[in-house]
């Protein structure tokens, strides 16, 4: 009995808690677009009459079981057998209440929301493309001030932290290197796809959420109305690097992202041009990108996690040659590898430009237990002739 | 429902003995007892890698294994829980008691039902076998995609992979076996008198049942044998690439995974009724508003699949229809607690051990069944999808509908089976223990899930931190209560108070006309059913 009332009133202070719209600890985060605050809004009426109802049958179950006890030598009532027309009306009463509530109480509100969910098009300003791979995210503008702008999204969060050596920092696993930036008030839409498995882009603030299918474009929008940094994950279980593929965007005023806009392309500009570097320059550079792209799998020391993913620490392909006697790249070559990856090896033509592949290349040749004898250090120019 | 002329004798005990009996039998109360036995076996291997879980996410960070074991405990786990554990128990009761129930000397077809157990085991073995090649170097462990093996991930993963759809396959000729099995029982071996209509509503609830799993398992068994094929033959069923489609491998995984969790809670559906009429001194109310609407929950079983990948993205029309029709299952469902609670209304209850799992049930199961209903909402369901609230969720359909709705049976007909009348006190003590530490694992759930916390995440943001504190003390404290129920049960086995004939004092049904424990061949005679 004392469970009973226990677990009553939990479901009273639950009820509470959901109905305090100020406190969103409970609840979705504060949403911040016009499709997470019609998802709230769903959701708490929906909470509510849930809860409604969930309480109201407890109360007539804790009800009869109070009164209506053997120990209290209560006599069971002969309602049995109910004329077959009264147990009809009967049971066709909570059949009637649910009929209410389910089709037109949450059924309508329910249908104008998928409506507003799948209009993606209507008063859009903006196109953006988003690509899901293991695991990281890219970033492609299509249109307007940011067209061509183009980036690859990277957990930020150290090993350290990962593994309880380091303090974690307040937004841990929740940061990323590159995060996407949108004007607040434009209606953006998203097209979304993948290059290995599924994955799904979601922001809880924003309410929308889809899954990236690879070989298919999925649609989606948002309209942050809110300046901030929004914060998300992917939710699709896309392999072992499934809990480190953060979402972060930055929101920001129409001018800020004009201004961001200009800037990222110039720099842009100036990473495709390619300049010849010396050695030490590739090596340094090139530590950044492994780091970043490449050790969640071969890890940091290059020793891999065979058989599914090979050490690069003697590998034939990281030490052998690339260029065959005709100067063409050689198939199964380092650089084939990297540019157009094999089985679970990305590939990396779209991602990384010429120079970071380049310095990549030339990285994993002279560093991680590595001193390649032949083609020792890759140029960018020599990667932007392979794609040719 | 009235019972006359029941005799029965217990010289007939030409069977082998000793281990050979076990192997060979076609008895269906031996078979029941090994499905049982087993059942349990499993269901604690199932929680104790879900423990090794909830030992990972106590706190946030990596502290105990690297994330692609986490993904295969996972994996396996549900499984384990689904096939091995839970599907078990109910076609345990299944052989059981429905031969009792409806006044059968056996089960039809005996020889198939050995085959039906017999091929559990090893299948079982397949499942957890890559963990064991995986330390001697062989492969890299069980499949981590999770129990739905979605492409291209699962076209990827390793041999444990493989493992996983053979097992699948046996699990699912298993299942089939024992569905052909009891549709034939029933439909045949009924005593004289017992109309459809007059069945205990057990029966029901496995019939419906069985159509469903013969209607799904063969779909799942076509998915996963076009995953094969596509894995190590050059197919391109779910491959973009090769005019081939991810999405539809989750319509066929889902077309047979929804009815699936029908299939799971069915049988619990129909022996519910039972207890609470024997607990409530009182028939059960409105039996064939119940035999509809089990019926009708059936029918839209196989209706509703794509509201598991709502935001895979469908068509505005498509995402409308699965909506309402998912709402929809909540109409009988209504129906099935209204005569739930109007069958204990006015009754004369008593609260013995498996009264107290019937109610705690009713209530559990009434918060999985009322998320579920918001759950169909399209525009909510872009946030709870694979969220901590949906591991919430199917945790209150799945452990408190599922799970604790066997261990109401088992308490239910312990006695009957063994002869013995288990302990009460510690009965209760385990109700109450179970009860409250799965409200303490799984409510936190559903709060990290708000806030957004997906599911399948071996580490997590530190804003989700005491929620998943809690949820992991939870946990340990409900699978070291279920440590209590294996102490009962044992004792229960061995000894303890003589249990009468009808055990509990408002018990209705044939079973309760044969000694406990009912000897070897059931019934010599056959009842007469007025
Ligand atoms: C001791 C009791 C149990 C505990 C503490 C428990 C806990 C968990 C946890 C923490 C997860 C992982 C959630 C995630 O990260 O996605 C999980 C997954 C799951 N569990 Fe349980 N569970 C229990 C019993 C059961 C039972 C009895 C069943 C079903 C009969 C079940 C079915 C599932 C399923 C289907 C999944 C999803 C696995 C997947 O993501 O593929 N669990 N459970
Ligand atoms: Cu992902």
């Amino acid at each position: 009995m004392q469970g009973m009332k226990k677990l009553g009133v939990g479901a009273v202070a639950w009820f509470l808690s959901l109905s305090a719209h100020a406190d969103y600890t409970w609840n979705f985060p504060e949403p911040v677009t016009p499709m997470a605050l019609d998802t709230l809004h769903v959701h708490n009426k929906f909470m509510l009459i849930t809860a409604v109802i969930f309480v109201v049958v407890l109360a007539i179950m804790i009800y009869s079981i109070v009164t209506h006890r053997h120990s209290k030598g209560y006599k069971p009532v002969a309602d049995n057998p109910p004329s077959t027309a009264v147990e009809i009306f009967w049971t066709l009463i909570p059949f009637a209440i649910l009929l209410l509530i389910d089709f037109v109480i949450m059924g309508i509100p329910a249908y104008h929301s998928v409506v507003m969910m799948e209009d993606t098009r209507d008063q859009s300003t903006m196109v953006i493309k988003i690509t899901g791979s293991q695991w990281r995210w890219q970033y492609e503008y299509l249109d307007g001030d940011a067209k061509g702008i183009k980036f690859v999204s990277n957990l930020a969060t150290t090993n350290g932290q990962m593994h309880n050596e380091e303090d974690k920092g307040e937004h841990y696993l929740l940061e990323v290197d590159n995060p996407l930036v949108l004007p607040v008030g434009e209606k953006v839409r998203i097209l979304m796809t993948a290059s290995d498995v599924l994955h799904n882009w979601w922001v809880p603030q924003f309410g929308s959420s889809r899954v990236a299918v690879p070989g298919f474009i999925r649609e989606t929008w948002v309209q942050v109305e809110k300046p901030g940094v929004y914060r998300g994950q992917c939710k699709e279980l896309c392999g072992k690097g499934h809990g480190y593929m953060p979402v972060v965007v930055n929101a920001v005023s129409k001018e800020e992202f004009a201004q961001w806009a200009n800037k990222k392309q110039d720099e842009q500009k100036a990473a495709n041009d390619v300049k010849e570097m010396t050695k030490d320059e590739l090596v340094a550079q090139g530590k950044v990108v492994y780091e970043k792209n490449c050790a969640v799998c071969h890890q940091v020391t290059g020793a891999g996690l065979p058989p599914a993913f090979p050490a690069l620490t003697g590998s034939k392909i990281a030490t052998g040659a690339i260029f065959g006697s005709d100067g063409k790249y050689q198939k199964d070559s380092h650089l084939d590898r990297v540019l157009n990856g094999k089985g679970v090896m990305p590939a990396w033509k779209a991602t990384l430009n010429d120079t970071e592949i380049a310095a990549v290349i030339t990285y994993e040749r002279n560093a991680l237990g590595n001193a390649a004898a032949v083609d020792a250090v890759l140029q960018p120019a020599q990667v932007k002739a392979a794609r040719e | 429902m009235s019972t006359t002329s029941v005799a029965h004798h217990d010289e007939h005990q030409d069977h082998p003995t000793g281990i050979m009996r076990w192997l060979t039998t076609t008895n269906h109360k031996d078979i029941g007892t090994m499905y049982l036995t087993f059942s349990l076996i499993m269901f604690l291997v199932g929680g104790s890698m879900i423990l090794g879980i909830r030992a990972e996410l106590f706190k946030p960070g990596l502290q105990l294994m690297n994330p692609e074991f986490f993904n295969q405990l996972i994996g396996v786990h549900a499984l384990i829980m689904i096939f091995a554990a839970l599907m078990p128990a109910a076609t345990g009761f299944a052989n059981w008691m429905l031969p009792l129930q409806i006044g059968a000397p056996d089960m039809a077809l005996p020889r198939l039902n050995n085959w039906g157990f017999w091929i559990l085991p090893p299948s079982a073995i397949l499942l957890t076998l890559p963990f064991t090649l995986a330390l001697f170097g062989v492969g890299d462990g069980a499949l981590a995609t999770g129990w739905t093996f979605y492409p291209p991930l699962s076209v990827q993963g390793g041999i444990g992979v493989d493992f996983a759809i053979f097992a699948v396959h046996l699990l699912g000729i298993s299942s089939v076996l024992g569905s052909i099995n009891i549709i034939v029982t029933i439909y045949n071996m009924r005593a004289p008198g017992m109309t459809l209509m007059k069945m205990p509503m057990f029966a029901w609830g496995w019939l419906i049942t069985a159509f469903l799993l013969i209607a799904t398992i063969p779909v799942l068994a076509g998915a996963v044998t076009m995953l094969l094929t596509d894995r190590h033959f050059g197919t391109h069923f779910f491959d973009a690439a090769g005019g081939g489609d991810p999405i539809m491998f989750q319509h066929l995984f889902w077309f047979f995974g929804h009815p699936e969790v029908y299939i799971l809670l069915l049988p619990v559906w129909g022996f519910i009724p039972q207890i609470l009429q024997t607990f409530s001194r009182k028939p059960m109310y409105g039996y064939k508003a119940q035999v509809y609407s089990l019926w009708a929950i059936g029918a839209l079983a196989v209706v509703v699949w794509a509201h598991h990948f709502f935001t895979a993205g469908m068509p505005v029309p498509a995402l409308l229809y699965f909506m309402y029709s998912t709402m929809a299952i909540s109409l009988p469902l209504a129906v099935l607690f209204y005569c739930w609670i109007r069958t204990m209304w006015k009754g004369s209850m008593s609260f013995e051990t498996p009264m107290l799992f019937t109610v705690g049930w009713i209530i559990l199961f009434g918060v999985g069944g009322l998320t579920g209903l918001v759950l169909a909402d399209v525009a909510a369901d872009a946030q709870y999808h694979n969220s901590y609230f949906v591991v919430a969720h199917f945790h209150y359909t799945l452990f408190a509908g599922g799970i604790m709705g066997i261990m109401a049976g088992v308490y239910y007909w312990l006695p009957k089976m063994t002869g013995h009348m288990y302990n009460e006190k510690l009965g209760k003590l385990h109700f109450w223990l179970t009860a409250i530490s799965f409200n303490v694992t799984f409510i936190p759930q559903f709060f990290v899930g708000l806030a957004g916390m997906p599911r399948r995440i071996p580490d997590y943001a530190l804003q989700f931190a005491e929620f998943n504190m809690i949820s992991s003390i939870g946990a340990f404290a409900l699978g070291l209560s279920q440590l209590l129920f294996v102490y009962i049960i044992i004792s229960c086995v061995k000894g303890g108070k003589k249990a009468s004939d009808r055990v509990w004092e408002g018990a209705q049904g044939l079973e309760w006309t044969l000694p406990s424990p009912p000897p070897y061949h059931s019934f010599t005679e056959q009842p007469v059913v007025k």
